[in-house]
């Protein structure tokens, strides 16, 4: 279990937890983003390395980021902990439903199928009054255990709250990844008649990834509302999915710090492209993507090289 | 006697295509039977049926006794019945190793997929096992070769091996040799029969190289055209008139040892 | 009683629409297997360019039906150089690589054609009304048909019409037939499949083009129309099944009849109710409603 990545990975997120106050205050709310969206691509992850690549992972991400909002506008709950179990068990439970329908698909049909049960969730929020519309609502302030931080604190404990609850995801998917259904993902991508001959359904492993992926999605959703403070249903457009596939492809399926690491650095260049470059983001990022996914395929896991090795 | 493996009238069609009509036949255990016949003569659709990859249209399998007919595959190697391929079924992506540590750790662990989640891959006893069917199958030097660059023979073994690693009681071959050179379909059988005959698993084995079915077979099977024509020692059954006009193609007289005719 | 004709009318333009948009994307995807997000483009170059020309041209005053064939040319000439431009410089380096990588390399050929959009148009809205008051309304009862939605679903006839006719009848459509069946076989009977693929791009640019042209006058062209309308195609061109063009003249029917309906009868379902027919339909028919499935043979 406390191999030397997972080590050092942990003194990370301590340094970073530590070195929080000291550090400007868009620099905290970028990483907070950041590794909210990682929690999703983390998911990705799990599923790409099975040979699958969804389209509509927005829609368990905005299945979280909603959860916490309308608990916050429609109850009294502040806490950020329950928010934030609530949030899982709700995208988990979609998960689960979608999954006994999605497990069935493979390639094209598996991403389309994915995209169109995030549409049929963007459809309902936009035409429903009482989940907010196309404008969305706001997220109310999160207590934590009790406390309940204002201003640059809150800004902080939310921080913290991600750093926290990414460590914790990070250390749990790695050893998923060492456990038989990770190991297996890779068996079922080269070959999945074979793991079923070999005794195993292959169905049921893609649903539980599934579960697996919605549950993380739906917690960065969660802490991505709690980030921003505003959830809107753009969080569940079939754009929104795209852009965390792209996440997926820069940082690559094959370690959990580079999807830390990845995520971070989308987000900064993002932020620059856009405040510097407007007009130009996508014209970088399509590039960026396009010479990744044609030049640089090593670099990136499962779908593009058939002939790499699993990860041990 | 009671058979491990009992087929009463089993049959499969394929809209007007009948690719097997009432087969019956009763398996010992611990037999090894070759299967014969001309390619479309319903062979692999048998071998199919047996392993859960196809639904009989009519008719019954039993295994020790339990009614196995129309189980789906995973269900079917649960219950001790395994099989290799014609074109070897791998895990192109990892090594020899990885390859039997995966069927290894997939035949110990339970049916829940969320005991899935929870157990390591690679435990320790795993490991063992699969080191345990690589020593069998004597595939030591390929143990850290990914199984995409394998020679086609050691292919082969790996493909039977991983069907090995739930010790299943009965085991199918899809032509076991078939994309082996010549001179080294004697070798492989060799190994594998050795392996397989040291836990008394059953065998069954499609095979066209009547010299291997000569060599290997207690008891042949000839099919043609969907049905079982001819059921004896591999002396009988190959020197069998039918069998010579459909399957052997030429006269031979009996018992020589002519080289290896194919339809 | 006019509620249900008013249902069908609104049911047959939307499906036109569809289907003028999707027929380039189906055809794509047959032929080469690719599954072009950059259709979404092609749609988008193609309002903008006709709502440009048309703007310019009716400010000349000139004769009206020069209008309407001015928006179809501009529209194919700007799917012509786009189609070229993609297909040779980046697509070639793609093909033969699993489908699903295709449609990231297709993604992300999208994003750069948005801001590319934007560079040349900026951010303002365009609108090319002139042809839609020109082709002017007519009634038939106590329903107001629009001129040009009747020309919007006659153009989607004469579509499908020629396409059928030249797959079937003509040598290119012989050609185009084989390649989508399989496309070893047909380079192993000597025919060219890069030129098929070079032309089968480049007419399925120019189709999404066209179908944007055809869409400009009806809408607001602004920035988004493409990232819209193409997961619309998408669904439509999954629902009749990929690379079939009756699929998407299916697709585009079953489609255009369940929004109709929707938004006459349940508006809250107006958004969904596309989606929710595509996963209906995938669960009866996981490959769409005319493809088969090619089961795996071991």
């Amino acid at each position: 279990m406390w191999s030397r990545a997972n080590l050092v990975g942990a003194l990370a997120f301590l340094a970073l937890a530590i070195a929080a106050p000291a550090l400007p205050a868009w620099l905290v709310s970028l990483a907070t983003i950041a590794f909210s969206n990682a929690f999703v691509v983390l998911g990705l992850v799990i599923l790409w390395r099975a040979g699958l690549v969804p389209f509509g992972q927005a829609l368990f991400y905005a299945t979280g980021a909603y959860s916490v909002a309308l608990i916050g506008r429609y109850t009294g709950l502040r806490d950020a902990f329950l928010m934030l179990t609530a949030a899982a068990a709700s995208a988990g439970i979609v998960a689960f439903l979608v999954g006994y329908l999605l497990a069935r698909y493979r390639d094209i049909f598996f991403a389309m199928l994915s995209l169109a049960m995030s549409m049929i969730l963007y459809g309902v929020l936009v035409k429903t009054q009482t989940l907010g519309s196309t404008d969305g609502f706001h997220v109310q302030t999160p207590t934590f255990l009790g406390v309940a931080p204002r201003g640059g604190t809150l800004n902080l404990a939310v921080f913290w709250l991600v750093l926290g609850l990414s460590a914790a995801a990070a250390l749990l998917i790695s050893l998923y990844f060492r456990s038989i259904a990770g190991v297996l993902a890779v068996p079922v991508r080269d070959n999945e008649i074979r793991v079923e001959f070999l005794g195993i359904s292959v169905t049921r492993l893609i649903h539980l990834k599934l579960v697996i992926s919605g549950i993380l999605a739906g917690i960065g959703g969660a802490l991505a509302a709690f980030a921003v403070g505003h959830v809107d249903p753009n969080m569940a457009y079939w754009t929104t999915s795209g852009g965390f596939v792209f996440v997926t492809i820069l940082s690559g399926t094959n370690s959990i710090a580079a999807t830390f690491v990845g995520s971070f650095m989308f987000e900064l260049v993002r932020s620059i492209a856009v405040d510097i470059l407007p007009g130009t983001w996508q014209f970088i990022l399509g590039s960026v993507l396009l010479l990744t996914i044609l030049f640089l395929p090593e670099g990136l896991g499962s779908v593009f090289s058939r002939l790499r090795r699993g990860m041990p | 006697m009671n058979a491990i493996l009992a087929v009463r009238n089993l049959e499969k069609t394929f809209g007007s295509v009948v690719a097997a009509r009432d087969i019956s036949l009763d398996v010992p255990a611990a037999q090894t039977i070759g299967i014969i016949g001309a390619n479309g003569a319903g062979k692999t659709t048998f071998v199919n049926m047996i392993t859960g990859h196809i639904k009989p249209s009519k008719g019954s399998i039993r295994f020790e006794d339990k009614d196995i007919t129309g189980l789906p595959s995973r269900a079917i190697t649960r219950l001790g019945i395994s099989r290799s391929f014609q074109v070897a079924q791998i895990f192109p992506s990892l090594t020899v190793r990885e390859n039997l540590c995966a069927a290894a750790a997939i035949a110990r662990g339970k049916d829940s997929i969320l005991a899935c989640a929870l157990q390591p891959l690679h435990s320790p006893a795993t490991i063992a096992e699969a080191g345990g069917i690589i020593e069998l199958f004597q595939i030591a030097g390929y143990r850290d070769v990914l199984a995409s660059t394998l020679p086609q023979g050691a292919r082969k073994l790996l493909d039977i091996a991983m069907a090995v690693g739930g010790w299943p009681r009965l085991l199918l071959l899809d032509e076991p040799t078939s994309g082996v050179s010549v001179e080294e379909k004697f070798a492989i059988m060799d190994v594998v029969m050795s392996a397989l005959r040291s836990r008394k698993i059953t065998i069954l084995f499609v095979e066209h190289d009547m010299d291997i079915v000569a060599r290997f077979a207690d008891r042949v099977l000839a099919f043609y055209d969907g049905t079982v024509i001819a059921d004896g020692t591999p002396a009988a059954a190959l020197a069998d008139p039918q069998v010579q006009a459909f399957i052997s193609g030429t006269k031979r007289a009996a018992g020589s040892q002519g080289s290896a005719t194919h339809a | 009683m006019l509620t249900a004709f008013a249902i069908l009318t609104d049911a047959l333009v939307y499906a036109a629409y569809l289907f003028v948009v999707a027929i380039g994307l189906t055809l794509i995807f047959g032929v080469m297997k690719v599954l072009n997000v950059a259709h979404g483009s092609f749609y988008a170059f193609g309002a903008y360019g006709a709502a440009t020309a048309v703007g310019v041209y009716f400010d000349k005053g000139w004769p009206v039906a020069g209008g309407f064939l001015l928006m179809l040319l501009a529209a194919m000439l700007i799917g012509l150089v786009i189609g070229i431009v993609l297909e040779r410089g980046i697509l070639r380096l793609v093909y033969g690589k699993d489908e699903v990588v295709v449609v990231l390399v297709t993604y992300a050929v999208f994003l750069i054609l948005e801001d590319l959009l934007v560079l040349f148009w900026g951010t303002d809205s365009y609108s090319a009304y002139q042809p839609l008051a020109v082709a002017g309304n007519f009634e038939v009862g106590a329903l107001v048909l629009s001129g040009y939605d009747m020309g919007l679903i006659a153009l989607a006839v004469v579509l499908a019409a020629v396409a059928h006719w030249a797959l079937k009848h003509t040598r290119y459509g012989h050609l185009l037939t084989v390649v989508m069946f399989d496309r070893e076989t047909a380079a192993a009977f000597g025919i060219n499949v890069t030129v098929v693929f070079t032309f089968t791009f480049v007419l399925g640019a120019m189709l999404g083009a066209l179908g944007g042209a055809a869409m400009a006058p009806k809408i607001s062209v602004t920035l988004g129309i493409g990232v819209e309308v193409i997961v619309l195609a998408f669904a439509v061109v999954v629902i009749g099944g990929l690379g079939s063009i009756e699929g998407a003249l299916i697709g585009a029917l079953i489609v255009g009849l369940c929004r109709a309906a929707a938004v006459h009868l349940v508006p809250q379902l107006e958004l969904f109710v596309i989606y929710a027919v595509m996963a209906v339909v995938l669960v009866f028919r996981p490959y769409g409603l005319l493809t088969q499935a090619q089961p795996r043979k071991i």
